[in-house]
């Protein structure tokens, strides 16, 4: 076999020009001796540009494969630093990363993974200032991120510039993955047209992810992303398939192009990136939950300094049985779901502490005890984060 | 109609932390009214306070979303599967 070979006559190549080493032919052998992809197509990955928006949960296999696999170009976008409780699942990243810019991280991991390949970095949030501007150099993208105003943004960057969305969004044990923005087909405001308001996002309380889920998502949108670039199979537009890691099941539900949808339909009323915190009524996550702002507070210092008092405080944690198992301050639980059932657990002529893990739940618990008629009741600021950060150190965070 | 209801993994706290739930009913009005009878918390997650169905919460039958049905009047036959499908955005599992 010839040690460098040109792309013989597949017009979307583009480039005439661009052909393999002979390290490439080796490097990908495993994809040039399959018919649906071979030279044509390893050519094509090799002159693809692809973005992905996130180095997280999702955006680590994802860029892990895509790189692996020779996408030519990939644009990384993310201002976050590693975190010890990202390892479980962020799996571009190892234990020495601790600390470092992820996109740094990432990018070292990738360069080492496949040097022939173009790595650009955005260390930055996305913006409706820069959306349009990052985007467009790229074919693709890839939508790894985590919230709502984000996937918003980038959705409407997408149809604007007319680039295919590969999305994938997870919860605890379950996926989302289709494919948004391709020509003719649906976008992500077809499918939602609006975010849910702030306080009916799940809280910590019901938060967490398995970590593999990411894995089989991201590598899910991988696979999408390859199959755009080559131009085989079935895309998964126009398909939501949803996957189920307990059950393990998966399923596919029709997705349609809605003909009235604000930014792709035929008549949009969006034409231009918008504020997307304000669309999802966010302004400041601290400020988030109205709650949190009213009802009467005690710092983890000053209950330390009155329980060494010996004051009679009752404490009540609000959280799940399975996160007092992790770490309590010895309080009586009654997890936040169950309080207006139990609340003749609690002793009205008793002055009550309420905490969960942040402040946010306890800061409803109080609300809600206070309305229930109860006079003397506080809400542990910062919750048990803040206890272990200010008052005992041995209290693991989670 | 005998038909099964899919809870989604975010609502299933509170649906009784049930997957699904099997129920009598003749359209999607009455099944999700069923639903909601039953879990009374469910309610607010899936309309708001005018009685609309939520717009990040979509209702399918089988495949099919019910927007491009007969909406909450969609017909229901023996064995459908209805689902609710809200939005998650995870991505990195926060």
């Amino acid at each position: 076999m010839a040690s460098k070979t040109k792309s013989p006559n597949s017009p979307e190549t583009g480039n005439p020009s661009v052909e393999l080493s002979k390290e490439e032919i080796t490097r990908y052998s495993r994809h040039l001796i399959m018919p649906e992809v071979g030279m044509d197509g390893q050519l094509k990955l090799k002159q693809a540009k692809v973005l992905c928006i996130g180095t997280g949960g999702l955006g680590a296999p994802l860029g892990l494969y895509l790189a692996a696999a020779g996408v030519g170009r990939i644009g990384l976008v993310d201002f976050d630093k590693v975190d010890l409780s990202n390892l479980q699942r962020q799996i571009l990243f190892d234990t020495n990363d601790i600390g470092r810019p992820k996109i740094e991280a990432a990018t070292n991991r990738l360069r080492n993974l496949n040097p022939d390949i173009q790595i650009d970095n955005f260390e930055t949030r996305l913006t409706s200032e820069n959306a349009l501007d990052i985007l467009k150099d790229y074919d693709i993208v890839v939508d790894g991120t985590d919230n709502f105003p984000t996937r918003y943004l980038v959705n409407d960057t997408c149809v604007i510039l007319g680039k295919p969305n590969v999305y994938g969004s997870i919860f605890r044990f379950e996926g989302q993955i289709t494919i948004f923005g391709y020509p003719g087909g649906p976008c992500y405001r077809c499918l939602y047209p609006e975010p849910p308001p702030p306080g009916l996002v799940p809280s910590c309380a019901e938060g967490g992810v398995l970590g593999v889920l990411p894995g089989i998502v991201g590598a899910i949108q991988a696979a999408e992303t390859l199959k755009l670039i080559i131009g085989k199979g079935e895309p998964l537009v126009g398909r939501l398939l949803l996957f189920d890691a307990l059950a393990m099941r998966f399923r596919e539900l029709k997705l349609r192009k809605n003909p009235e949808c604000p930014v792709c339909g035929g008549h949009p009323t969006i034409t231009k990136l918008i504020d997307y915190e304000e669309f999802c009524g966010i302004r400041g996550e601290e400020s988030a939950s109205p709650a949190q702002a009213v009802v009467p507070e005690i710092s983890p210092r000053e209950l330390k300094a009155r329980l060494d008092r010996g004051d009679d405080l009752f404490i009540l944690d609000v959280r799940e049985p399975h996160e007092f198992q992790i770490c309590n301050l010895g309080g009586h639980l009654i997890p936040l779901g169950e309080l207006s059932r139990r609340v003749n657990e609690l002793d009205s002529s008793r002055e009550i502490v309420a905490h969960c893990r942040s402040g946010k739940r306890s800061a409803e618990a109080v609300e809600f005890l206070r309305s229930a008629g109860f006079r003397k009741v506080l809400n542990l600021k910062g919750g048990i984060l803040a206890w272990s950060d200010e008052v005992d150190a041995s209290v693991p965070k989670y | 109609m005998a038909v099964k209801v899919i809870i989604p993994t975010p609502l299933r706290p509170y649906a009784g932390k049930q997957e699904s739930v099997e129920m009598e009913a003749g359209n999607v009005r009455e099944a999700l009214k069923g639903l909601t009878t039953r879990f009374g918390e469910l309610k607010k997650h899936l309309y708001s306070d005018d009685g609309r169905l939520r717009s990040f919460v979509n209702v399918y039958v089988n495949d099919e979303d019910i927007r491009y049905l007969e909406k909450e009047e969609t017909q229901l036959r023996d064995g459908d599967i209805v689902s609710i499908v809200p939005s998650i955005a995870g991505g990195t599992g926060k």
